[in-house]
């Protein structure tokens, strides 16, 4: 079966269902929502200082849906019994399940990147005044590289889908790693934070983020000393994702369906 | 062409199917017997790949599963008619599956004629009866015309109606000369559905024979026959080696008597050397259902009572017996269960 057949496979089953179109809408809506009430809600000096950066704020909210519809992609066909009946069509297991990963992870990318230029652009319509061009690298960067960081995510969540196969479980520990873990460990004296410069998600951040500064207060998003630049951050991310697919595929593969 | 070989699967502790060898042959139906528990859909989830075998192999037409290329237009199965996202339209669900394996989406339309759902198709299959998703299980079966299918308790939760339509239905494939493989727990369904059976009881093999074969062994052969000199006709009988039984009258049927182990044919000619006249001869079946505890050695009681009467009783373990109509009456004393023994 080729590789062309089994993305098809996958976008058919993707999209022949109403969740996934549900859970991009409300991705995108709500993430521009929040940069509307954001850029609306800005006084004085702040509005000086009003950067294509902090239009980005808000990514997180459509970036947890989508890690979300990335888990239930997987799990869902577990809950239905739907992956074995995709296992008795397509028996080599890895290769369907990357196709899945590539759709799902592909849908991810292209919401994060719709919701990441719908932010920006409505920020500069609600404050026409502030500095909201994109002039620097690092300014096109914190806009357009959304969809890369909503990407990766998704194959992060694929992975832990994959791995735990329970919908309920998998969304968990999802979203107590990436909202609970990666925030909280900094209360750990002393080794919290070098811990917390190590943390995907937080690795992933500064991918957008790093050397950006923002509003009057000059806040900047990410973590001071991570342990790499942006590109270097990036890698890292992917690898991180990389790894965790290959163990989630690995398990796929040798488990019974 | 299915053919297992010491197929063995554990799951932690229970030993779910332990050393299971048979063959499945084309151009007929075969029915995969046995009680709740046996293992049969462990088996066909190891049949097709789902399930990695602790021990032992699986082919079908000598290939394992993953080996097949597009194994749809090999192997269509059935094993769980739920197998469908809720949300998901029939039609929807086949083109993807008829997508996977490169076939033509015309093929779609073709298989939800023969099974009768042209009309639901586009309407979401969460919604379907038990009967309809049944239809769609076996449209899904059917989408690569494969010359292999396995359905497992078909039949399971179906009005009279659907049972009769799936029978007929694998009588028709087993026709075409296609290998079918049906799995249940009841053994009157198999009586009517398969003309071949594989019989196993807490993942072992217990018979592999023809299912006529398979009955007579198992419900025993008894006789019952009558005439003017019953007394007489009772020497002559035990005279002849044979062990009978009064059955006195009841209000339906005059007194007759009973022989056990033995065939129309030899109590016949037995009564017409004596020169005895008979008024009737009839061969009788034990209960199908009776029979099959027995043979899969669930009814303790019934077995130690019933089974002397059983040829072969006593013949070393068939545990292997892929020979095919070779296994019968390997029966349970051979296996050797009794009631708590753990497998
Ligand atoms: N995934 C599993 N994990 C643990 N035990 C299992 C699993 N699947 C089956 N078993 C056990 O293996 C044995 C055989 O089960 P199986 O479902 O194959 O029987 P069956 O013959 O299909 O029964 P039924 O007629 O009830 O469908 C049972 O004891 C069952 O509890
Ligand atoms: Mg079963």
């Amino acid at each position: 079966m080729s590789t062309l057949t089994l993305l098809k496979v996958e976008r058919i089953k993707l999209f022949s269902t109403r969740s996934p179109w549900w859970c991009m809408i409300v991705a995108v809506a709500i993430t521009i929502g929040f940069t509307a009430l954001l850029s609306a809600a800005l006084r004085g000096d702040d509005l000086l200082f009003y950067r294509p950066a902090a239009t980005q704020f808000a990514y997180n909210f459509g970036l947890l849906i989508m890690m979300v519809m990335a888990v239930l992609a997987v799990t869902t066909e577990y809950r239905f019994g739907t992956i074995r009946a995709s296992f008795l069509a397509v028996p080599t297991r890895t290769s369907l399940l990357l196709a899945k990963t590539v759709v799902v992870a592909l849908l991810a990318g292209v919401v994060g990147e719709l919701a990441a230029i719908g932010c920006w652009l409505i920020a500069r319509a609600i404050r026409p005044d502030s500095p909201l061009s994109l002039q620097t690298a690092a300014d096109y960067r914190v806009v357009f590289g959304v969809g890369l960081v909503y990407l990766i995510s998704a194959i992060i969540a694929v992975a832990v889908g994959l791995m735990i196969r329970h919908s309920a479980g998998a969304i968990s520990a999802l979203l107590a790693w990436s909202l609970v873990v990666e925030n909280l460990i900094q209360i750990i004296p002393n080794v919290g934070e070098d811990i917390q410069k190590w943390l995907p998600f937080v690795v992933g951040n500064n991918f957008l983020y790093s050397g950006q500064s923002f509003f009057a207060s000059g806040e900047t998003g990410t973590l001071d000393d991570m342990p790499f630049g942006p590109w270097g951050s990036l890698i890292y991310f992917a690898v991180v994702a990389l790894a965790l697919l290959a163990i989630g595929l690995g398990l796929a593969k040798h488990r019974d369906a | 062409m299915i053919q297992a070989r010491g197929l063995t699967k554990r799951y932690g502790r229970t030993l779910a199917v332990n050393d299971l060898s048979f063959d499945v042959q084309p151009g007929r139906v075969t029915g995969f017997l046995g009680p709740n528990g046996a293992g049969k859909s462990t088996t066909m989830r190891m049949i097709l790949g789902l399930d990695r075998p602790t021990a032992g192999d699986v082919r079908i037409d000598g290939k394992r599963y993953a080996d097949l290329k597009d194994p749809l237009r090999h192997v269509g199965a059935l094993l769980d008619a739920k197998w469908v996202h809720p949300n998901r339209s029939a039609r929807s669900h086949l083109r993807w599956l008829a997508v996977s394996n490169g076939l033509p989406e015309k093929r779609i339309d073709e298989v939800l004629e023969l099974v009768g759902l042209t009309k639901e198709a586009d309407r979401r299959a969460g919604g379907f009866s038990l009967g309809m998703s049944q239809r769609l299980g076996i449209a899904g079966a059917l989408l690569g015309d494969p010359g292999v299918l396995l359905f497992d308790e078909p039949v399971n939760g179906l009005d009279p109606e659907g049972i009769l339509w799936i029978r007929q239905f694998m009588h028709r494939l087993a026709a075409q000369g296609r290998t079918v493989f049906v799995s249940s727990h009841l053994l009157s369904e198999m009586a009517l559905t398969a003309q071949d059976l594989v019989v196993i009881g807490r993942g072992r093999l217990i018979a592999q024979t023809s299912t006529t074969e398979f009955i007579e062994a198992a419900s025993g052969s008894t006789v019952r026959v009558r005439g003017p000199e019953l007394a007489r006709l009772r020497e002559v009988l035990v005279a002849g080696g044979l062990r009978v039984e009064d059955a006195p009258a009841t209000e339906n049927e005059p007194a007759a008597l009973v022989v056990h182990g033995a065939s129309t044919d030899t109590v016949g000619e037995l009564a017409g050397r004596a020169g005895l006249i008979l008024y009737e001869l009839t061969a009788q079946r034990g209960s199908l259902e009776q029979a099959f505890l027995q043979m899969t050695g669930h009814d303790v009681e019934y077995r130690s009572a019933g089974l002397p009467d059983l040829p072969g009783t006593g013949v070393p373990g068939q545990s292997s017996g892929t020979a095919p109509g070779a296994a019968v009456g390997a029966g349970a004393a051979a296996v050797g269960w009794t009631k708590g023994e753990s497998a």
